[in-house]
C-alpha cells in the first residue's frame, strides 16, 4: 500500500544526507570522544563540529550547547538544573510533558509552580506572566512552539520580561526548530531545547542551549563531559547526524523551504476546510510554524479518523500518544477551551521536508470523504444499538 | 484483543482463514490509577488493559501481519461499569461487571468502532456460538462445545444487531484445542495462564477496591453499616456496611451460634443483614428485570426452559411467566440456592439462550 506521511511533529524521518554523514560513525570511525589518541581525536573533532553547526543554527557560542538524548532531557535538564526546593516556576498549561510533567515533579519536592493559562487562540498573555512573578520566581519555561497547533508563543516579550525581573527564562524551542529561525540572543533565553528526530536527524539525539556563566545542576553524575554539564559517553553518531540535520535546517531557509511546506499547509487547510463543513483550525488567528494544521471536525471521533486514515495509508494523529498507543484528550485543546468533544474529533496534520505536492492531494481527496462517511455511520448505528 | 490466549488466537485463526482482520484492544481502566492507595497493590501485572497486556496484544498482531489499534474507553466503562458496580454492592447487591462491559463497551463501543474503520463483523474469544435461525429469522445465541469454558451466562443482553454482526471462532473449540491452535500459529504465548478475576479489582478484594475508588474519587463512603437479624426480625447483632455482604455468604458474619449461619437476604433500604440457617437459603421463585429475549421476540405464553442464576450454576429446569410490562417470574421446579438480587437470571432452551435479565 502506498503510505503518506503527515506526522511530522510525531516524529520525521532521517535525510539521506544525514544517514550517510552518520555512516562512518558506525563503522570505522568509533573512538570515545574522550580518548587521547587517534581515534578519539577523530570522533572529538565530529562531536565539535557539530557543536558549531547547531550554536549557528541557534545564534549561540558552541561552548553554550549541550548535547542531550533528546527534548526531554533537555527540557528536564534545564528546568531540574536551574529550580529547586524553595523557587518559584512559571510555565504554562500547554507545554508538552515533558515540561509539564518536571514542573509537577518539582511542585511535589518543593517547588511552588504557576501553570498559565492560554486564550482561546492557545497564545499566553505576556502580562499574565508579568503578573505572575513573585520574589522566589527563579525560572520562566514557556515553548516556543506547540507540538499540537503549531502556535508560536510570544517569547521574545516574555524573554524581556525575564531579563528586567532577573528571573531565567528557559523555552522548549523542539516543535520551532527547523521550522522557524532561532535566535538565542534574541529571545533572551537562559536555555532552549531541541530534539534531533523532530528536523530529520535520528531519535535519541538533542541539544541544550544554556547560557554562558548560568550555573545549571546536572542531572547525571560521572564523567566530565559536555563541561560537567552531562555526564556520559557521547553519542557521536546521533550528534554528527544532529549537526548534518541542522547544516540541511541552515540551508533550507535559505532556499525558501519554509515557504514551500507553508505552502503546502496551507493548501492543504483551505482545501479540507473547503469541502468539510463544521471543521475549523486549532489555534487560528495566532502566528503558528509553517507545517501544523490541527484541525477539528465536530461529529467525528479522532481516534476512529486515525485508524481510518492509517488503514488507507495516510498516517497522522490525535492528541498525544501515551505508552500504551491509546490516545488520551488533549490537554493543550482542553486548556485551549476546546469541548471535550471537539478535543476528540481533532486531527493535527504536520508536514516536513519529504512530502510532496502529489501527497497533500492525496489527503485532500480522502480526509473529506473519510469524515463524511463517520458522520454518516455513526449516529445511524447509534440509534439502532439498545443499552441494557 | 486483551493479549490473553483466547481473542489472540481468534486474531490468528481468521488472518490464516484469509479474513482482512484489523486487531483492537480497548483500554478500558488505568491499571495504575489505584496502585498504592491503601490496601491496594503497588504493582498490577498480567490483567486486562496493563500495559504487559496491550503488548502481548501488539506482538500478536506483529507476528501475524495484521493492522493493530488501541482504541480507549476508559471514561466510558468507567461510567457503565465501574460506577454501577460500586453503587450496586452500596445497595446490597451483588452485580456482575463482565455483564455490563458486554452490554455497554464490547459490544456496543466495539462495534460503533468497527464500523467506523470500514469493518463489518467484531470477532471475539468468548466461548459461545452464534447462528442464524431461518425458522425463526432470529440470530441464535448458543452454548459453547467446551462448557466448561461457557461465556453465555455474560452475553445475555446481546440484542439481535449486535448478534448479527458478532463472530464467536472459539465456540466449536475446547481450550485445550484452543491452546493448541495458538501453538500452530507460533504465538508466544499461547501458554498464557487464564485471567480469572474481575480485571479492574486486582487481587479480587472488591471491598478495597470500593474503598480506593471512592477515596480517589473524592467521595465520602456511605454509612451503610446497620443491624443483623434473623429471618424472624430478632436483632442479633451488628454489621460494618451492607455492601461487605453477598447473599449465601458464611464467614465474616461476626457472631458465634450453634448451627451454621449465612446471609441469606440483604435489605439495602433498611441496611439489615438478614441471617438464618441453610434451609432458608432455598427459594422456587425469582423475578427478573430489565430483560433482553434472543431466541424468541416475546414472552406471549408462560415456557418451559432451564435457567442459571450465577456463572458457575447448573441451570436448573424452571417456568418462565410474563408479569407486567419488563418483569418476568421464573418459578423452579425445585427450590435453587442463594438467589442473589443484583445477578443476572439466564434462560436456557437446551444449547440455546433464550434470553435473561436481572434479579430484582
Amino acid at each position: 500500500m502506498r503510505r503518506i506521511y503527515l506526522d511530522n511533529n510525531a516524529t520525521t524521518p532521517v535525510l539521506p544526507e544525514v544517514l550517510e554523514a552518520m555512516r562512518p560513525y558506525f563503522g570505522e570511525s568509533f573512538g570515545n570522544a574522550s580518548s587521547i589518541h587517534h581515534h578519539g581525536q577523530e570522533t572529538r573533532a565530529a562531536v565539535e563540529r557539530a557543536r558549531d553547526s547547531v550554536a549557528s543554527l541557534l545564534g549561540c557560542r558552541p561552548a553554550e550547547i549541550v548535547f542531550t538524548s533528546g527534548g526531554t532531557e533537555g527540557d528536564n535538564l534545564a528546568i531540574a538544573g536551574l529550580a529547586g526546593a524553595g523557587d518559584h516556576i512559571i510555565t504554562s498549561s500547554v507545554e508538552h510533558h515533558a515540561v509539564l510533567h518536571a514542573c509537577k515533579h518539582l511542585e511535589e519536592t518543593g517547588c511552588e509552580v504557576t501553570f498559565l493559562p492560554v486564550d482561546g487562540r492557545g497564545l499566553v498573555d505576556p502580562e499574565d506572566v508579568r503578573r505572575a512573578l513573585r520574589p522566589n520566581t527563579k525560572l520562566i519555561s514557556i515553548m516556543m512552539a506547540n507540538n499540537e497547533t503549531g502556535v508560536l508563543q510570544p517569547v521574545d516579550e516574555i524573554g524581556k520580561i525575564a531579563a528586567e525581573a532577573d528571573v531565567y527564562f528557559h523555552t522548549d524551542a523542539v516543535q520551532a526548530a527547523s521550522k522557524v529561525p532561532i535566535d538565542v540572543k534574541r529571545i533572551g533565553c537562559d536555555a532552549l531545547s531541541i530534539s534531533g528526530h523532530k528536523m530529520h536527524a535520528p531519535q535519541g539525539v538533542g541539544a541544550l542551549y544554556v547560557r554562558r556563566g548560568t550555573h545549571l545542576r546536572p542531572l547525571f553524575y560521572g564523567g566530565r563531559h559536555e563541561r560537567s554539564r552531562r555526564a556520559g559517553t557521547e553519542n557521536v553518531p546521533g550528534i554528527v547526524g544532529l549537526g548534518k540535520a541542522t547544516e540541511l535546517v541552515m540551508q533550507g531557509f535559505e532556499r525558501g523551504d519554509d515557504k514551500k511546506i507553508s505552502g503546502m499547509r496551507d493548501r492543504l487547510e483551505r482545501g479540507i476546510l473547503a469541502q468539510v463543513d463544521e471543521a475549523g483550525v486549532n489555534g487560528e488567528g495566532a502566528p503558528r510554524v509553517p507545517n501544523t494544521a490541527g484541525i477539528y471536525f465536530d461529529h467525528i471521533e479522532g481516534e476512529a479518523m486515525v485508524i481510518s486514515l492509517d488503514l488507507k495509508g495516510l498516517a497522522v494523529s490525535t492528541g498525544a500518544a501515551c505508552s500504551s498507543g491509546a490516545i488520551e484528550p488533549s490537554h493543550v485543546l482542553t486548556a485551549m477551551g476546546l469541548r471535550a468533544d471537539r478535543a476528540r474529533a481533532s486531527i493535527r496534520f504536520s508536514l516536513g521536508k519529504q512530502n510532496t505536492a502529489e501527497e497533500i492531494d492525496f489527503a485532500l481527496a480522502l480526509v473529506p470523504e473519510t469524515v463524511a462517511r463517520l458522520r454518516e455511520i455513526s449516529p445511524v448505528y447509534r440509534k439502532t444499538a439498545i443499552s441494557i | 484483543m486483551s493479549g490473553g490466549v483466547d481473542s489472540s488466537t481468534v486474531a490468528a485463526m481468521l488472518r490464516a482463514e484469509g479474513h482482512n482482520v484489523i486487531g483492537l484492544t480497548m483500554q478500558l481502566w488505568n491499571q495504575r490509577r489505584l496502585a498504592g492507595h491503601e490496601g491496594m497493590p503497588e504493582q498490577v501485572t498480567g490483567r486486562c488493559c496493563s500495559l504487559d497486556d496491550v503488548y502481548d496484544a501488539r506482538r500478536v498482531a506483529e507476528h501475524i501481519g495484521i493492522p493493530y489499534y488501541v482504541v480507549n474507553h476508559e471514561e466510558r466503562f468507567e461510567r457503565d461499569v465501574v460506577r454501577p458496580f460500586v453503587a450496586e454492592y452500596l445497595s446490597g447487591r451483588t452485580p456482575i461487571p463482565c455483564s455490563l462491559c458486554n452490554n455497554h463497551l464490547k459490544f456496543d463501543q466495539l462495534l460503533v468502532v468497527a464500523q467506523q474503520i470500514g469493518a463489518e463483523s467484531v470477532a471475539t474469544g468468548h466461548y459461545a456460538r452464534v447462528e442464524y435461525d431461518d425458522a425463526c429469522g432470529r440470530w441464535l445465541l448458543k452454548r459453547p462445545a467446551d462448557r466448561s469454558k461457557d461465556q453465555t451466562y455474560f452475553l445475555f443482553g446481546l440484542t439481535q444487531e449486535q448478534l448479527n454482526r458478532t463472530l464467536f471462532p472459539l465456540g466449536g473449540m475446547t481450550k485445550p484445542e484452543v491452546r493448541e491452535q495458538a501453538r500452530e500459529h507460533g504465538l508466544a504465548l499461547a501458554e498464557k495462564p487464564d485471567s480469572q478475576e474481575i480485571c479492574f479489582v486486582p487481587g479480587g478484594d472488591y471491598k478495597r477496591f470500593i474503598d480506593a475508588y471512592l477515596a480517589e474519587s473524592g467521595e465520602a463512603l456511605p454509612d451503610t453499616a446497620g443491624e443483623l437479624v434473623t429471618a424472624s426480625g430478632e436483632v442479633i447483632g451488628a454489621h460494618s456496611g451492607i455492601h461487605n455482604f453477598t447473599v449465601g455468604q458464611r464467614k465474616g458474619l461476626g457472631v458465634a451460634t450453634g448451627s451454621p449461619l449465612y446471609v441469606i437476604q440483604i435489605n439495602g433500604a433498611d441496611k439489615q443483614v438478614v441471617v438464618g440457617g441453610d434451609e432458608h437459603l432455598y427459594s422456587r421463585t425469582l423475578r427478573v428485570r430489565r430483560i433482553n429475549l434472543i431466541s424468541v421476540d416475546d414472552l406471549r405464553e408462560p415456557m418451559r426452559v432451564s435457567v442459571k442464576i450465577r456463572h458457575r450454576h447448573e441451570a436448573a429446569a424452571a417456568v418462565l411467566e410474563k408479569v407486567g410490562g419488563d418483569e418476568i417470574l421464573v418459578t423452579f421446579d425445585e427450590p435453587q440456592r442463594a438467589i442473589t438480587p443484583g445477578q443476572a437470571a439466564v434462560f436456557y432452551d437446551n444449547d440455546i439462550v433464550v434470553g435473561g435479565g436481572w434479579i430484582a
